[in-house]
């Protein structure tokens, strides 16, 4: 089949081919972008946060009538009503592990601060968040240790929340420790925190460990994170709970009516139940980038479908409009496989015309976004997946349309001309 | 002539109800989509104080030590700066902005306690921002200065508190004080939380926090501070305050004041005093540098780009996706107006005029696109119904309004109109003879 007729016939319908190729074009300028988009709030959604996160579940509560102030008469009886609540805890036969903590990964609240390798410095180089918690901490949050050691239970102190954080040794990130000591020896070094001039040794170093914050104002130090052996003393607590594998809920169950029985002076917070699984945390907390991929999943699929109902759309009218000359071409000994081909490679023409123009429009949407929105540049795999895309939803949407055309008899050619 | 029109646009409609179908389908989406975006688009851009906010100020002075900042005075102010501009009563009205959180209970019901957010500002605070009360009044300037313990309530607390009683005169705990309540809140969700917003160019667009509820217990700000002492947070300091949470002396931004300035006279009068007051303290050494600003309301709202960029780039997707619908029934329509050559052929054989043929085509999309408006509407509704279900802080904002519904069957016909414009033009250039010839 050569190319000439094909060519000849779509110049006489110049409005309807520019359009189709038109709405192909826009149609992969967006798609493809839409999906990078997908892909990256997906890639967001999935990145672990260095805990074991089966089994895991955070507890929140306020006591009532609980006493006030950062003197440490006041911080000893916090102290003890939290002592009591982990006892509480660990007493419970489901639960494996417990630690009062102030944050975890992706549960947003955060405390965080500067850290330097040098006392006094007024520009840290770097940007922490911190977990502060007792005994059991490691264990509980199931981060893998790198190099150094855990916390002995002698080395946990407790303070009041609002005292400045002035520890004696910490463990801390990879991606911290890397940041502050390139020659990749941390291991045993001073580090100080927030300008002080209190040194803390580094005695452990965990693989990963995600900040509480996801937001975009935590979004350089995302990995910088240490573990500080100190419980807070305040008017609420936090705790993080191991529950012995695949007794999840029940031991999320058991925990809050526990703490109730042993003192009901308390309010209990994450929507009054007390308890929050960590899949649930991580499930709330990605809530708008899940949101904003369906939604752009969605649009995908309807413009698809409208592109695709075009396609049929026009190409069975100029089926009809062609009526007589594909009757005048079979009884000229055209086969029907013939007309077909005829059809799909027509479509294959506009909707390659289609698509060259659309990769030059994916690019510029590309660059537009980047530069309005902070996006990255859109890999070439998505735009040639891209094309793809449209030219296999070409050649199917074409396909009703062509076969009822290869279907036109013979006879037609001879009926009224 | 138009019911004629009207009857053969609606018996050719009817010839291919697949075809229409289609192009009544792919309007509607296209509308529906893009309604829904510009309608949040529109509440989120909208004029938070209508026909006040071109009188609203923000005045900024910058009293940190040179180097701190780079790029212009600090988003919100220090205590002294504060005091000593409001303490001035340089404008017509001015208001002092504190947030904190803080502990409530009401004595008589019985309720737990709960954490609340606590504005306290100044008496200004309620004609200025034209405040809607349902029950009482907002306090006076002498309870500003006698720190008096009196307090206004958001309607959402009182309904949570008192059943939505009249509470004036009943007595809240705030922490470890009595506070009198003067006065309630009518419901008030002000698009954005303007007096709040700040620091919004370090957001990086993530800014729908800005659209979040006014807070739930007001109280000036003499009281305010004292029954909340050591609770209130920086906005950010150059030098830690020595103990944290009491930031009065402390080197920290962390208060902000609003002023109204009713002419042009008024705004140089206060420019001018504004650069006064810094080369003063410059003078007295307590600021480094003289730098101020004084933008409106609207200024530093775009200052601080509070439409989130989710929103803006849904907006900028639903309008290409239109676009795209719009490509799509133009060439529908063309293919089957060109198809009815003969008809026309006939038609125009017969003496009607090209704009005979034209206005029918039109006519014809017309209706296509009113189908399609109607269509848009309810998938308009749909999305909206989707938008308040998202996990932001206007999802609860996201409604039609009276205007965003007639827009919504204007577009439709427009759109329509559009694309039925070229394929109609086309249709009236059809040469009669030589389609009459191929009948």
């Amino acid at each position: 089949m050569t190319l000439h007729p094909l060519l000849a016939a779509l110049r006489r319908h110049k409005a309807g081919v520019v359009l189709i190729a038109l709405q192909i074009a826009l149609t992969l300028a967006i798609v493809c972008n839409a999906v990078f988009i997908i892909g990256s709030r997906i890639e967001r959604i999935h990145r672990p946060s260095g805990l074991n996160e089966s089994d895991l579940f955070m507890v929140s509560q306020h006591w009532v009538g609980a006493p006030t102030g950062d003197d440490q008469a006041t911080t000893d009886k916090l102290d003890s009503l939290l002592q009591a609540d982990v006892a509480t805890l660990r007493s419970l036969p489901d639960v494996e592990s417990v630690t009062p903590i102030n944050s975890l990964p992706l549960a947003n609240s955060t405390w965080s601060g500067g850290a330097s390798t040098k006392p006094d410095e007024k520009n840290e180089p770097a940007h922490v968040a911190y977990y502060f918690g007792g005994k059991d901490m490691l264990k509980t949050l199931g981060a893998h240790l790198a190099a150094g050691r855990d916390f002995t239970d002698d080395e946990i102190r407790h303070q009041a929340v609002r005292a400045p954080n002035q520890p004696v040794i910490t463990i801390i990130s990879q991606a911290l420790a890397d940041k502050l000591f390139p020659d990749h020896d941390a291991l045993g070094k001073a580090i100080y925190f927030d300008g002080g001039n209190k040194p803390a040794t580094i005695v452990g170093i965990v693989e990963r460990l995600q900040t509480p914050s996801v937001e975009s104002w935590a979004n350089d130090f995302a990995w910088n994170t240490a573990l500080i052996p100190t419980r807070l003393d305040g008017g609420s607590s936090r705790y993080a709970v191991r529950a012995r594998p695949g007794r999840l809920n029940e031991a999320m169950k058991a925990a809050t009516e526990a703490l109730y029985k042993a003192n009901p002076m308390r309010v209990f917070y994450l929507d009054g139940k007390g308890a929050r699984a960590f899949s649930d945390i991580r499930a709330n907390t990605y809530r708008a980038d899940r949101g904003m991929a369906i939604l752009m999943g969605v649009i995908c699929l309807i413009l698809l479908a409208v592109t695709g109902a075009g396609i049929v759309g026009l190409t069975s009218f100029w089926v009809g409009q062609r009526h007589k000359q594909i009757g005048v071409r079979r009884a000229l000994g055209a086969r029907k496989l013939d007309i077909l081909r005829y059809f799909q490679a027509e479509n294959l023409l506009i909707a390659g015309g289609g698509a060259l123009a659309g990769i030059v429009l994916a690019i510029g949407l590309n660059l537009w976004l980047m530069h309005r929105f902070e996006m990255d540049r859109i890999p070439v795999v998505y735009v040639l997946l891209g094309v793809a895309v449209v030219l296999a939803l070409g050649q199917l949407a074409v396909f009703a349309p062509a076969r009822r055309a290869a279907n036109v008899p013979p006879v037609v050619a001879t009926r009224s001309v | 002539m138009f019911a004629y029109y009207l009857d053969l646009a609606l018996r050719s409609l009817k010839r291919n109800r697949v075809l229409t179908a289609l192009m009544v389908l792919a309007i509607a989406v296209g509308i529906g989509a893009s309604m829904t975006t510009l309608t949040v688009m529109h509440l989120l851009t909208g004029d938070p104080l209508p026909g006040r906010s071109a009188h609203i100020f923000y005045p900024q002075v910058d009293a940190s030590p040179a180097g701190f900042t780079r790029h212009g005075p600090l988003d919100m102010l220090d205590y002294r700066s504060a005091m000593d501009l409001w303490s001035a009563h340089r404008a017509d009205r001015q208001a002092l902005i504190v947030n904190s959180q803080i502990k409530v209970r009401a004595p008589d019901a019985n309720l737990p306690p709960l954490m609340a957010n606590m504005l306290s500002t100044t008496a200004d605070f309620f004609p200025m921002f034209d405040v809607p009360l349902r029950y009482g009044n907002g306090w006076s300037a002498q309870d500003d200065g006698d720190r008096a313990r009196v307090a206004v309530i958001s309607a959402e607390l009182n309904d949570k508190l008192f059943r939505g009683e009249n509470s004036v005169g009943r007595i809240l705990r705030l922490k470890d004080a009595d506070v009198r309540i003067v006065g309630v809140l009518a419901p008030w969700r002000p698009s954005p939380l303007f007096y709040d917003v700040r620091g919004g160019r370090f957001a990086n667009g993530d800014t729908a926090d800005f659209y979040g509820r006014p807070e739930d217990v007001l109280t000036p700000v003499s009281s305010g501070l004292e029954i909340n002492a050591g609770n209130f947070w920086q906005f950010t300091c150059w030098h830690p305050p020595e103990t944290p949470g009491h930031l009065e002396n402390a080197g920290c931004v962390w208060v902000a004041l609003w002023v109204q300035l009713d002419d042009a006279a008024k705004l140089s009068a206060y420019r001018a005093f504004l650069d006064h007051y810094a080369q003063e303290q410059k003078t007295l050494g307590r600021f480094a540098s003289t730098q101020t600003r004084l933008p409106s309301l609207t200024q530093w709202l775009d200052f601080n780009g509070v439409v989130p960029a989710d929103v803006k780039l849904q907006t900028g997707l639903a309008f290409a996706f239109l676009a795209i619908c719009l490509f799509n029934t133009i060439g529908l329509l063309l293919a089957k107006f060109l198809r009815r050559g003969g008809e026309i052929g006939v038609r125009r054989a017969l003496g009607a005029s090209r704009r005979a043929i034209f206005a029918q085509c039109l006519v014809e999309a017309g209706m296509i696109g009113l189908l399609g408006g109607f269509g848009g509407w309810l998938l308009t509704l749909g999305g909206l119904w989707l938008a308040r279900r998202q996990a932001v802080a206007y999802a609860d904002l996201a409604h039609l309004d009276l205007g965003m519904f007639a827009t919504t069957f204007a577009a439709a016909i427009a759109v329509s109109l559009l694309a039925g414009g070229l394929p109609a033009l086309r249709a009236s250039r059809i040469a009669p003879a030589l389609q009459l010839k191929t009948l």
